[in-house]
């Protein structure tokens, strides 16, 4: 109840839940004796003559709301419920998720700490980690990189072996645990439309797709001019800062001369978000062994 | 507040059943020895090197026999529900309280828990002798027995019920965890509070199926009936072949006196009529003084009743014999809706849960068809190990030139080496 901003709201719903329970009582007590004189009816009437009296409760029944009361009261004293009353065992719902997941690590904790201590390539063979790494990759990874780590436009493929940020396993765990940010910033302005053509046409001639020789010719200069400080004189990238091998066949944002055209003069900015708050060092080794071996 | 003084109801007046002989005790007797047979034998008997019957609550597998059920089956369980409501409206619209009087486990265990007070403490007679008696040794040596042995039997008995959920050699082998223990104990003071204690006043006060029952009866159904036109003047000095020996009211499990006609809390057990054929029978008169009333047993309601049961039954059955022991669902990947591949091929990613509920290891080959050229790429052949559930991502690679949109398209799941273990699931396929 603690978001309430005055102290009243609490005090209320503790008054009105006590005064609750308190005419339920005498409610009960007002219905399970019976008054003086004679037994009334209900009033109602079935097959023309036939009536019901309106006697109290039996006793047992009677006994048995009593005792529902009784229990109310000392729930609402062992638990929350009564405004900000704590109650006296401390319960909460925080408490009741962390003692799951102290229960889980308990059962789960031993098996992690194995898997921890286990070279990566040696558990990318343990297909019982696998099954454990796909798991984790299918809650956490696939929503972008798809269930088969294919990936999708604008999110990298992981089944190709092409590693924007390296592919080794330090790497590929640093990717995880720290997230990247990749930015290409926009050229548009700097090489005008004529030049980014050209340089596209290059790029697209550096995987062996079909491309304007002349244009190539031009682009080729322009990109040792412009794009050579991340993406290399040849073109194969850099994996300190993220810039991608633009001699393979894998195009993050797509491979028509349009889209690399836009990528080229509105830059592209991707993140991938840190992990390391989400997911603990055990399952990060985990996934990153399974990550691995999506591309073996 | 003083209880004696508003009491406002009749004190229980405790009921003693004088033991009765006779072709309806002997059906009785027939019904608890079948039904308990089943109970306490089922968790013994074994199949696949498992127990044959067992609900394994923690992993959601139901094992019956060579079935095994998952919670997706749970139609099966809404179906078997209407067959035992539908039998339940079947039998008593023909016979009345049929279920009460002869399998319900109420009467059941309240006829092995008399038995047992019988065998200790006597017939009704000596039971009423010793409840009256002062606080004596003897008394509290009978009445010991008598707990004791009772108390020995709701134990088996709950023990025998959480049987069922828990593999019950398992269950005898080790200290049982708490949530087991605790079933049995519950299910076990709850059989010894009701066979023992609650008697009749669960069928009277308690039991729900009791009241709904009545609205069952027609004019056709057969009840327990005094034949007053026979019977009556009754007693020594009147012409009818009721003596009023009270045999009849003293062998009745509720404490009525059917000669005072239908009332509610006949569960239609027909010991009375056991108790008065015999009395007839000594004293040289005809039988069936009281006796099941005859009624026309083929009217409409039970026509009906009996093909709605019929056909829901056979329904069942053929649904349980045509039963594909695979289920497989299919999810689209939501984000990554469509990506181009090598080749211009367009792809769609799915993950697909198969379940495989058999107990053999299965491998199951996977295929996909309802587009040009659609075909599954890469490994389409997964294997699933016994009564469980692999999540499997699959490519479907369609042709590029297929238009933009959403397809519907179709999965097969196959399994390899079993003929007919086949499961076709819808999906779409989405192009832009």
């Amino acid at each position: 109840m603690s978001e309430f901003i005055s102290g009243f709201w609490d005090l209320y719903i503790a008054v009105l839940t006590v005064l609750s329970i308190v005419a339920c009582g005498v409610f009960l007590k007002s219905q399970s004796v019976r008054k003086a004189g004679p037994v009334e009816t209900t009033g109602h009437k079935w097959d023309g003559d036939l009536a019901e009296y309106n006697n109290p409760l039996p006793r047992w029944w009677s006994w048995l709301f009593y005792i529902t009361i009784v229990v109310s009261l000392v729930y609402l004293v062992l638990y929350p419920g009564l405004g900000s009353w704590k109650g006296t065992l401390g319960w909460s719902q925080v408490g009741q998720l962390k003692d799951e997941q102290a229960l889980a690590e308990k059962q789960y904790g031993p098996l992690y700490k194995k898997f921890a201590s286990t070279e990566v390539h040696a558990l990318m063979k343990d297909p019982e980690a696998l099954a454990i790494g796909q798991k984790l990759f299918l809650n956490n990874c696939a929503q972008c990189h798809a269930s088969d780590g294919g990936g999708s436009r604008g999110f990298p493929n992981l089944t190709a072996g092409a590693w924007q940020w390296g592919g080794d396993a330090a790497a590929i765990k640093a990717t995880i645990a720290e997230g990247r940010n990749g930015v290409m910033p926009p050229f548009g302005g700097a090489l005008g439309r004529e030049e980014v053509k050209n340089v596209a046409q290059y790029v697209r001639s550096l995987s062996g797709l079909t491309a304007d020789s002349i244009r190539v010719a031009m682009g080729k200069e322009a990109f040792l001019r412009t794009c050579v400080a991340c993406h290399g004189a040849e073109g194969k990238g850099n994996v300190a800062l993220g810039a991608p091998n633009l001699t393979d066949k894998n195009w993050l944002h797509g491979s028509a001369e349009p889209i690399v055209v836009e990528t080229i003069t509105k830059g592209r900015s991707s993140q991938m978000p840190a992990h390391k708050t989400l997911l603990d060092e055990a399952r990060i080794h985990l996934l990153t062994a399974y990550v691995l071996s999506l591309s073996k | 507040m003083n209880l004696a003084e508003h009491s406002l109801f009749e004190v229980q007046r405790k009921i003693y059943p004088r033991a009765v002989r006779g072709w309806f005790a002997a059906w009785r007797w027939a019904l608890v020895w079948a039904t308990q047979l089943v109970f306490y034998g089922g968790p013994w008997l074994t199949w696949n090197e498992r127990p044959a019957v067992l609900f394994d609550i923690a992993h959601r597998k139901f094992f019956l026999f060579g079935l095994v059920f998952w919670p997706q089956d749970v139609i099966y369980l809404a179906v078997l529900l209407i067959v035992s409501a539908l039998a339940l409206f079947l039998f008593t619209a023909v016979a009345g309280r049929l279920w009460c009087g002869y399998a319900c486990p109420q009467t059941v265990y309240t006829e092995i828990f008399l038995w047992i007070e019988r065998v200790i403490e006597g017939d009704r007679n000596a039971r009423m002798r010793l409840d009256k008696e002062k606080s004596t040794w003897h008394k509290f040596g009978l009445k010991t027995a008598k707990h004791a042995a009772w108390l020995a039997v709701a134990l088996w008995t709950g023990i025998t019920f959480v049987g069922y959920f828990t593999p019950i050699r398992e269950l005898l082998a080790s200290a049982p965890g708490a949530t087991e223990a605790f079933w049995a104990l519950f299910y076990g003071f709850a059989t010894y509070g009701n066979a023992g204690w609650m008697r009749e006043q669960v069928c009277k006060y308690m039991c729900p199926y009791a009241r709904f029952q009545s609205a069952m009866f027609d004019r056709d159904t057969l009840i327990i009936t005094y034949d007053a036109a026979r019977g009556e003047p009754r007693g020594k000095a009147g012409k009818g072949d009721c003596v009023d020996c009270g045999i009849c009211v003293q062998v009745c499990p509720t404490g009525i006196d059917i000669r005072k006609g239908l009332q509610y809390e006949c569960i239609g057990c027909a010991a009375c009529i056991d108790g008065c054929d015999q009395v007839m029978e000594k004293l040289g008169r005809p039988q069936k003084l009281i006796r099941y009333s005859k009624g026309r047993v083929l009217r409409p309601r039970v026509l009906v009743y009996g093909a709605i049961l019929l056909a829901i039954g056979a329904a069942m059955a053929a649904s349980l014999y045509l039963r594909v022991p695979l289920k497989v669902d299919v999810i689209r990947d939501r984000a990554a809706i469509a990506r181009e591949v090598e080749g211009g091929l367009i792809e769609n990613v799915y993950r697909l849960q198969i379940m495989n509920t058999t107990e053999q290891a299965r491998a199951f080959d996977i295929t996909a068809s309802g587009l040009p050229g659609i075909q599954v790429w890469g490994e389409n052949i997964t294997g699933v190990p016994a009564t469980e559930t692999r999540m499997v991502p699959v490519r479907v690679r369609v042709d590029g030139a297929t238009p933009a949109g959403s397809h519907p398209i179709e999965f097969s799941v196959r399994a390899l080496g079993v003929a007919g273990v086949e499961v076709r699931e819808p999906a779409v396929f989405i192009v832009r």
